[in-house]
């Protein structure tokens, strides 16, 4: 089948960075020239993938609500299983992030990782694929084998070029992801069973029964909520980012919490709409806890890289707020927050990574004053620390706002408690930043401290850029959104609506059974 | 009497006989020449038996059917390896006798008289063929204290299930007045009239398959003799003789047993999930990667058994499709183990497989292979093996068993990982000796076979899918 792109577009842009693996794993030489040759080889081949992926976001068609770039391919056609892939409104900026990302990355790992270059690089273009297959996937095992397929090589990286409580973090991230994911698995069968295929773009117009939505519900929780991560289930995320390389935490806060919130956007929303509305007081809830708690234990911590991900955590609960609001400011909010978090939180991990390439150390109390030694440094870690918080005219704000915006329409304190993130979120942003920047320099090892290099600088530029640009025209990023979120969330209000009616018309001992297209012949 | 359908198995009976008269003849060391022949031979068998129709023979006491072609194929393809396995490892172990590939092939002939079988008398036969041939495997090395014990216990707990089997048949016969698979499912074809003795029967018929495939509760003696017996004789155990019991399991409950689902599919869930749950929790506190592996088996059997508890024939696909993939993790992972020498003696040690991502880097990466498809990590073959048996219990309703078994698997991952963990994570030990060429074709053969199984799945799908419309029309 072609797309507007006349060629595989989608299929080339997840695929070519193994391509570039494989050239990886065939350098052959010195160890010294075979790391060079391995870093050079990685930034280019992920630099080709951003270019095509700027290809998509130019080609892209934001009127079209439905799935753009549409590939499918016969892979096990007796189990309605297919190789299929396309991208629409809400997955597209996805991959644009995830092939952002990872140029970042490789050059942020540049002189950081000094073991086992080619394997880290290998291990990274891996992941990629990884990341932009799941953001592509419109079939349930495709999207499963990618989705479950990232613990493999964020494993790797934490367990091999992670600090010292690396293998307790790695073992504590696969196994806590992983427990989450079989759950899904199985709903996923079920789903796949009823329906007779595994096409996500049939399923999301196939109504469930009410009952069986509850139980499939909570299977995408268990493995949703962990991933996000939600609170209680979100101790995995400070251990993992304390102890990944830079690049990890990076990806790791800039793209794989986001697929659990793609995963809700994606699977529960539209699919379960009756279940989604009887659960959204639990994630309310849930989310709510997460921002008050995460924020004051972010308050109390020493570690830069354990507060930056306490902070993450209570991000991610404005958007799964945002997400269950059923609005279209509240979903449009919680997809631009993923977006900003994605960008400015990466970006802190980045800035965090800067200092502790420099000092080894990762301890606030460690620092402070740089801002004498490295005032681009202290002005680059300002906007980021002022994007966190959501200043306006920052990438931050537009998302919280529209969040609070969307989850108002639902309830008054509700909006209050998830805009209390916004406050503690500033309370703890810039006590950071006071200790670490401002301040008198009196640390002997600080004073020969060197500002930003020019690698660190064009690391810094693209995310710069991109905070203030998504903070002053957010509409340029919207637009591409807009219309997948209104139907997706006219959809959901006509199902409710629907079922509603068809309750109250008819006793409820009465009422006809939702006809479920069982093609069980296809199945079995 | 058709008996050309069986020329596949009176080839390889006949290469067996010539094989050993060979080795007794030939002046000086035979193993070399007797281990290339008895691949040809299972080689040679192999086209035979793709190229052979499908019909029964010999009045029913034997099938050929896309079940069995499936099941010999696998076991062929794992005796092979198996025997491509030892060829290094005896030479070094001064275990090197002609009698070990010959033993291997009879043990074969035995199992490809298992999943042909289509009556109990046939279906004996074949399973103490098999049987006498892997006991003496397990003594192979007659000087080593623990391969010796190894032997002697399998023999004894072997003996035991093949008598608590033969007591279920005769009571099944007693019962319903057949030997005949053809027969007994005519007999049980009125759940209503089901006579108790006949569920007694069923219930020692199971016993006895669950010994031989290591279910739990009658897996004790595995973790024993897989540690003690030598380790290509482990890697042979581990597959081609599960292999075969467990298409003969299939077989038998979802054949003649088949209406009588109602009445045995409580105690196959039971043991299912007491195999899943015991290969998870017990392998974690292991140091001997041998019986590690013993333990795995366990829980991927468990897995399999799965399968069979649906008893419908997206149950039977699953048991194939899992099959074929487990044979191929598991001999890889033992060319891994094979591969683990120091200054020449065996090691065995999961810490001695420390650093090993630095000292090797492509065995290093094959293990990882293994361990993340054992551990049913898409999109490595394991995973599909794992999804297959999955959508069955859904399908089936079995509910329970599905979130057990998600659950173990996590569990289980536990201690895949641990093995990632000591090869890449863990300070780098002094390298392992030069690994021997045969060990590599057989890693490079069975890691390529995990690692792209998701691109070109149809194949093993089809063949299993068509195995599965044997039984249930």
């Amino acid at each position: 089948m072609m797309n507007q792109a006349g060629f595989p577009l989608l299929s080339l842009i997840t695929w070519l960075p193994l391509l570039g693996g494989v050239v990886i794993l065939s350098l052959r030489g010195e160890e010294d020239v075979i790391a060079a040759n391995a870093r050079w080889a990685a930034l280019w081949t992920s630099l080709i993938v951003f270019a095509m992926s700027l290809l998509l976001w130019s080609e892209f068609d934001s009127s079209e609500a439905g799935f753009q770039f549409v590939e499918n391919v016969a892979w096990l056609p007796e189990f309605g299983v297919g190789y299929r892939m396309g991208v629409d409104g809400i997955s597209i900026l996805f991959v644009l992030l995830s092939t952002l990302l990872t140029p970042i990355c490789i050059l942020a790992s540049w002189e950081a990782v000094r073991k086992n270059v080619r394997e880290y690089m290998l291990v990274f273009l891996v992941l990629e694929t990884m990341m932009v297959g799941t953001f592509c996937a419109l079939d349930f095992v495709v999207f499963y084998m990618f989705f479950e397929g990232v613990l493999i090589p964020m494993y790797l990286i934490i367990g091999i070029w992670g600090g010292p409580r690396r293998v307790y973090s790695a073992f504590k991230f696969f196994l806590y992801t992983l427990a989450g994911s079989v759950l899904m698995l199985l709903a996923l069968l079920a789903m796949w069973y009823s329906a007779g295929t595994a096409d996500i773009t049939v399923l999301l117009h196939t109504q469930f029964p009410t009952n069986m939505q509850y139980w499939l519900f909570l299977a995408f929780l268990a493995s949703f909520a962990v991933k996000v991560p939600m609170w209680p289930v979100h101790t995995w995320l400070p251990d993992a980012h304390v102890e990944a390389p830079t690049a990890g935490s990076v990806i790791l806060a800039g793209v794989l919490l986001k697929m659990g919130a793609y995963g809700f956007l994606r699977f529960s929303v539209p699919m379960l709409p009756q279940a989604s509305a009887y659960f959204a007081p639990l994630i309310y809830a849930l989310s709510v806890v997460a921002v008050i708690y995460t924020s004051l234990v972010a308050l109390a911590q020493t570690d830069m890289k354990k507060l930056i991900a306490y902070s993450s955590v209570a991000h991610m609960a404005v958007v799964t707020i945002g997400i269950f609001t059923f609005n279209i400011q509240g979903i449009d909010g919680a997809l631009f927050q993923m977006l900003s978090h994605g960008i400015v939180s990466g970006a802190l991990f980045l800035c965090v990574g800067v200092i502790y390439d420099r000092m080894h150390t990762r301890e606030i109390a460690r620092y402070g004053g740089l801002a004498e030694r490295m005032p681009a440094y202290a002005v680059t870690f300002m906007l980021f620390t002022l994007a966190s918080v959501g200043l306006p005219g920052t990438a931050g704000f537009v998302g919280e706002i529209l969040v609070l915006f969307g989850s108002f329409k639902v309830n008054f304190w509700l909006s209050l408690f998830g805009g209390s993130g916004m406050i503690l979120g500033a309370c703890y942003m810039l006590y950071l930043y006071r200790r670490v920047i401002f301040g008198r320099l009196t640390r002997a090892d600080l004073q020969s401290i060197l500002d930003l290099s020019p690698r660190e600088v064009a690391l810094f530029a693209p995310l710069v850029v991109l905070t203030l640009w998504m903070g002053v025209y957010p509409s340029s990023f919207t637009q591409f959104f807009e219309n997948s979120v209104s139907a997706m969330v006219m959809q959901h209000h006509a199902a409710i609506e629907g079922a509603s009616r068809v309750a109250a018309r008819t006793p409820s001992h009465l009422a006809p059974r939702m006809v479920v297209p069982v093609a069980q012949s296809v199945v079995h | 009497m058709n008996w050309f359908l069986s020329l596949p198995e009176i080839v390889l009976a006949l290469s067996g006989m010539g094989i050993l008269l060979l080795g007794v003849v030939k002046r000086g060391d035979a193993t070399q020449i007797c281990s290339m022949l008895t691949i040809a031979a299972l080689v040679l068998c192999a086209v035979l038996i793709v190229g052979n129709s499908f019909g029964p023979a010999f009045e029913g006491q034997f099938l050929a059917d896309p079940i069995s072609v499936f099941a010999k194929l696998l076991i062929l393809a794992a005796s092979a390896f198996s025997v491509l396995l030892s060829l290094d490892f005896n030479e070094r172990a001064h275990i090197a006798r002609f009698e070990f590939p010959v033993l291997v092939l009879f043990a074969t002939l035995g199992m490809m008289m298992m999943v042909s079988a289509g009556n109990m008398m046939s279906l004996y036969l074949g399973l103490e063929l098999q049987s006498l041939s892997i006991y003496v495997l397990a003594a192979f090395a007659r000087d080593d204290l623990r391969s010796a014990e190894a032997g002697l216990k399998y023999f004894v707990l072997g003996a035991l299930a093949s008598g608590l089997l033969l007591y279920g048949i005769s009571l099944v016969y007693g019962f319903s007045g057949s030997m005949d698979f053809v027969g007994i499912a005519h007999a049980l074809a009125d759940p209503a009239s089901v006579s108790p003795g006949v569920i007694v029967g069923i219930v020692f018929v199971i016993t006895g398959l669950a010994f031989k495939v290591a279910a739990v509760p009658f897996h004790m003696w595995t973790p024993d003799v897989y540690e003690g017996a030598p380790t290509p004789v482990t890697a042979f155990f581990g597959t081609a003789p599960k292999v075969a019991a467990m298409v003969l399991f299939a077989r038998v409950m979802m054949g003649p047993f088949g209406h009588a689902l109602g009445q045995w599919q409580t105690l196959i869930e039971t043991i299912s999930i007491a195999s899943m749950i015991l290969g998870a929790l017990a392998a974690i506190g292991q140091t001997n990667i041998k019986r590690l592996m013993a333990y795995s088996s366990i829980g991927h059997m468990g897995y399999v058994l799965i399968g069979i508890a649906c008893g419908n024939a997206a149950g039977l696909r699953s048991v194939l499709i899992y099959l074929a993939v487990y044979v191929f993790m598991f001999l890889g992972t033992f060319a891994v183990i094979l591969a683990m020498r120091r200054r020449g003696e065996a090691v065995e040690t999961i810490a001695d497989l420390a650093g090993l991502g630095r000292n090797d880097p492509a065995l290093a990466l094959a293990m990882t292979v293994f361990m993340f498809s054992m551990a049913g990590i898409p999109p490595l073959s394991g995973f599909f093996g794992k999804l297959y048996v999955f959508l069955a219990a859904v399908q089936s309703g079995l509910w329970g068993l599905a979130v057990i078994g998600v659950l173990t698997s996590v569990v289980g991952a536990f201690y895949y990982l641990r093995i990632i963990k000591v090869m890449y994570f863990d300070e780098p030990g002094s390298a392992f000796d030069r690994r021997a060429p045969s060990l590599s074709v057989v890693a490079a053969a069975t890691g390529i076979f995990t690692t792209f199984f998701f691109l070109l799945p149809a194949p093993v799908l089809n063949a299993a899918q068509a195995a599965a419309k044997v039984l249930f029309g």
